[in-house]
């Protein structure tokens, strides 16, 4: 152990201790590690000093700057509303219209309307609008409940089958599984609900059982959808006549939409949004379309 | 494997498996209306083929006393073989997830492959599995060679090795039937949790008693490290799991602890378990082999002291910077960041100790892929710890927490420090555990070296600028004071990284394929060599180990 060896690489002395032919160099610690170690040191020590930092009994060391997280958050809270109150105010008081007139605010709209939109509706509706299977399309001007910026925001206050109160209500029901139909009268209720919107799909010989189906409709469904099967947008019953549909359009999806029944959900955002991001979603949405009303 | 226990380490071997086969029977019956039963099958199953295979060779000639002054290196064998199992398997769970980021539909709508499932049989197999194994098995050799001294019994390291691989088995497989207790590293329920200390203890006292045994004046530095790694993953381990199940019918449980406090904890735990799991071990790992296929001395003993304390000391600190901004009180916070401040220094002295040791051999490191998988494990190592402390900085952190930008850290560390490490000290170890010339192919090591360096980089740039981007975007605001993005809208940014990640993924995947193949050539195929010089502890001290 006491032999005194020298590394010929770096000229150092070995530790003298030799493990399954490891040695180790006697190498000081280089001062930038030590200095570099010192000024971490420093900095800590600094930091404890301005901020909060060590437990003393039942409270800590506050620190110089007086700085605290719960205080931090609650004064950004404060500052971000009086920032946004400027254009808020406004919202939440002027009606649509007075909005809509107004380039500067609906700019705004826009903007934070996109945010809005993409972090509480996309999910369903896509992040364009434009929905998806079985979801609806809000940029196709074609409205269950009516498409104007009050209607849309009612719709969003109340939902559709949602949990609230005024929730709108509406529910396609399973003429088939329940009965109300057999299989032959949903078939034909289906093809002539389908050739509402294919023309070239009354050809001779499917032309008996539309007819038929034509008689279906109007016992059963047209109560809702209209005898002229153009829908009734005080009980959300789509029109069929347009090519425009939630759950598909092609003849099979149809007869499962008879059969089965549908009942969507549209959540309610009463309590989740405020009064004035509801009417900014209102415009945004209805900026998606191409207008109506 | 069973020809090298004696008598009544055989007996002791049917003894266990038969008793983990009867504590498997009864979780079966108690567990009936419960997925227990899965668990208590299988370890009913586990503790049979355990006994089966004991009892099959139990007439086999015993070994001689000859075998006391030779090392044991059989369990380091099993161990290598394991931990490259699980490293295939693991990683290609997370080229899955990382694919299901990209490509969510690729669950095929199965309730098992749905990404919360398989995650956590990523991070499992790869940091229990890959990185267990490899760690159980380099142990075993390290503290035989820098003790010069056999390990006390054959039983016990067979006993910690298949025992871990059991909790790895029963963590993974429990995963992918709804098994978890939903914390992060720490997913297992209270029966495998139960399982593993009992493992974990059994690997502490053999190191000891191992280290013991040395004829060596002096504990090498690599025995510093991987005794704190199985000392402290005990503790934390215990700590974190110390929890309340339904009953003992159900694999459920509660942890006692609730609130800010679970939170502090399971971070307490899952920062050490990056501390002296993932670094501690690996760098008794480094310690050894590096210097070893460099043939050079270690650059500073002094250094690796101020590491090796710094290391432990300020590590224990610094779990609460995974919780800034959030309900743990401000102060928590403030330590937490300073103390990983002040684990820099520490952290580079060890990376620096090793990578200027590599002074006058870096010849060699241009020559010997195997070599340079260390050296680029060490400058990983600096990179990552420097990010770690970077990160822990709370302005930096509420730009980096919950982004990409944390994945890519943890894999910079995973990836570039642990499974570069492992992979350059197996290409050491393999050929002179197995006694052949050489590994099967150097020029499979080069091409895993480039695969495993460039799906690494192609990795972390892809997380560090997905993590970056999405940081931004969170924060960015409008004039008006409103966001500027939706949560969607920084989904569709981080797109092609994901693709991209995958892609540096894969790539890693395949290099670890060609190295399993070329382990496993090397043991086949390449002949035995005619001298490796002698590999034995000190035959004069041989009547000492034949007690």
């Amino acid at each position: 152990m006491a032999v005194e060896e020298r590394d010929p690489v770096s000229g150092r002395r070995t530790t003298g201790h030799e493990w399954n032919g490891i040695k180790e160099l006697d190498t000081p610690v280089p001062k930038g590690v030590l200095i570099f170690l010192i000024v971490t040191h420093i900095f800590a020590v600094l930091w404890w000093f301005l901020m909060p930092s060590w437990p003393l009994g039942d409270t800590y060391t506050k620190g110089l700057l007086d700085v605290n997280q719960h205080k931090t958050v609650e004064e950004q809270l404060v500052s971000s509303a009086a920032q946004r109150s400027s254009w808020m105010d406004s919202i939440e008081t002027l009606s649509f219209e007075q909005i809509q007139a107004d380039p500067e605010l609906m700019s705004i709209v826009k903007s934070s309307g996109h945010q809005l939109f993409g972090d509480n509706c996309a999910a369903c509706h896509g992040i364009d609008g434009k929905g998806r299977a079985n979801y609806p399309d809000l940029t196709d001007d074609d409205w269950l409940w009516g498409g104007d910026v009050e209607t849309i925001a009612e719709t969003m206050r109340v939902g559709i089958n949602s949990a609230h109160p005024e929730s709108r209500f509406a529910q396609m029901p399973s003429f088939g599984a329940d009965g109300i139909l057999n299989r032959e009268e949903v078939r034909s209720a289906s093809a002539y609900v389908y050739s509402l919107s294919h023309e070239d799909y009354s050809t001779p010989e499917n032309i008996g059982r539309i007819e038929a189906g034509k008689e279906v409709f109007i016992a059963n469904c047209a109560v809702c959808h209209g005898e002229n099967a153009r829908g009734n947008r005080d009980l959300g019953a789509p029109n069929l006549t347009d090519p425009y549909w939630i759950y598909g359009g092609d003849l099979q999806t149809i007869v499962n939409s008879v059969h089965g029944g549908r009942q969507g959900h549209m959540p309610t955002w009463d309590e989740r949004l405020t009064e004035g991001n509801i009417k900014i979603l209102a415009l945004y949405v209805h900026s998606l379309g191409t207008d109506e009303e | 494997m069973v020809s090298t226990l004696t008598r009544s380490e055989r007996q002791a071997a049917i003894g266990v498996s038969v008793l983990v086969a009867i504590c498997g029977l009864a979780f079966a019956a108690l567990g009936r209306h419960d997925v227990l039963e899965i668990h208590g099958f299988l370890i009913l199953a586990f503790g049979l083929l355990c006994a089966f295979a004991v009892i099959n060779g139990y007439y086999e000639p015993e070994p001689t006393d000859e075998r006391l002054a030779s090392y044991y290196d059989a369990p380091i064998k099993a161990g290598i073989a394991l931990s490259m199992a699980w490293a295939v398997f693991a990683l290609f769970i997370g080229v899955w997830v990382a694919s299901l980021l990209a490509w969510p539909n690729l669950t095929f709508d199965q309730a098992w492959a749905s990404f919360g499932r398989l995650r956590p049989v990523h991070t499992t197999g790869i940091i229990f599995g890959f990185g267990g194994n490899a760690l159980i098995a380099t142990s075993f050799h390290v503290m035989q060679r820098t003790s010069r001294a056999r390990m006390p019994d054959q039983f016990s390291a067979w006993f910690v090795l298949i025992g871990f691989n059991l909790f790895c088995l029963l963590s993974v497989t429990g995963y992918l039937v709804g098994v978890t207790q939903s914390k992060e590293y720490a997913e297992a329920e209270w029966y495998a949790d139960i399982w593993l200390v009992i493992v974990w203890v059994t690997y502490f006292i053999l190191y000891v008693r191992t280290i013991a045994r040395r004829k060596e004046p002096h504990i090498y530095v690599a025995n510093w490290y991987f005794l704190a790694f199985i000392l402290v993953v005990a503790i934390l381990h215990i700590v974190n799991n110390i929890a309340v199940p339904v009953s003992l019918g159900h694999a459920k449980s509660y942890p006692v602890w609730s609130g800010v406090q679970d939170a502090m904890v399971q971070w307490w735990y899952g920062h050490n378990a990056v501390a002296f799991f993932l670094t501690a071990g690996f760098l008794g790992m480094l310690y050894y082999y590096l210097p070893v296929r460099a043939q050079r001395p270690i650059f500073s003993y002094r250094l690796s002291i101020l590491s090796f304390w710094g290391i432990t000391f300020f590590y224990m600190w610094a779990g609460s910077h995974h919780l800034h901004y959030t309900a743990l009180p401000h102060w928590v916070q403030t330590l937490g960041m300073t103390f990983s401040v002040m684990l820099l220094v520490p952290s580079w002295a060890s990376a620096g100790n090793a990578l200027l040791t590599l002074n006058g051999a870096w010849h060699r490191v241009r020559d010997d892929a195997t070599l340079r998988f260390m050296m680029v494990a060490a400058v990983f190592y600096g990179l990552s710890t420097f990010e770690g402390s970077f990160m822990a900085i709370r302005p930096v952190n509420s730009l980096s927490h919950y982004t990409d930008w944390t994945v890519g850290h943890v894999h910079a560390g995973a990836l570039g420090w642990v499974a570069l490490i492992t992979f350059g000290s197996f290409y050491t170890l393999v050929p002179s555990l197995w006694k052949r010339e050489r590994m099967y192919s150097p020029a499979l090591v080069e091409v895993h070296f480039w695969l495993a360096l460039a799906g690494t980089l192609v990795y972390i740039f892809a997380m560090w600028n997905s993590g970056v981007i999405q940081g931004l975007m969170w924060r960015t605001y409008t004039e008006e004071g409103t966001l500027a993005y939706s949560f969607i809208d920084s989904l569709v940014a981080m797109y092609p990284y994901y693709i991209a990640r995958t892609l540096g993924g894969l790539l890693f995947f395949v290099g670890a394929i060609i190295g399993s193949y070329n382990i496993w050539m090397t043991v086949r195929a390449v002949p035995l060599a005619a001298d490796r010089g002698s590999d034995i502890p000190d035959s004069s001290a041989v009547a000492v180990a034949g007690e």
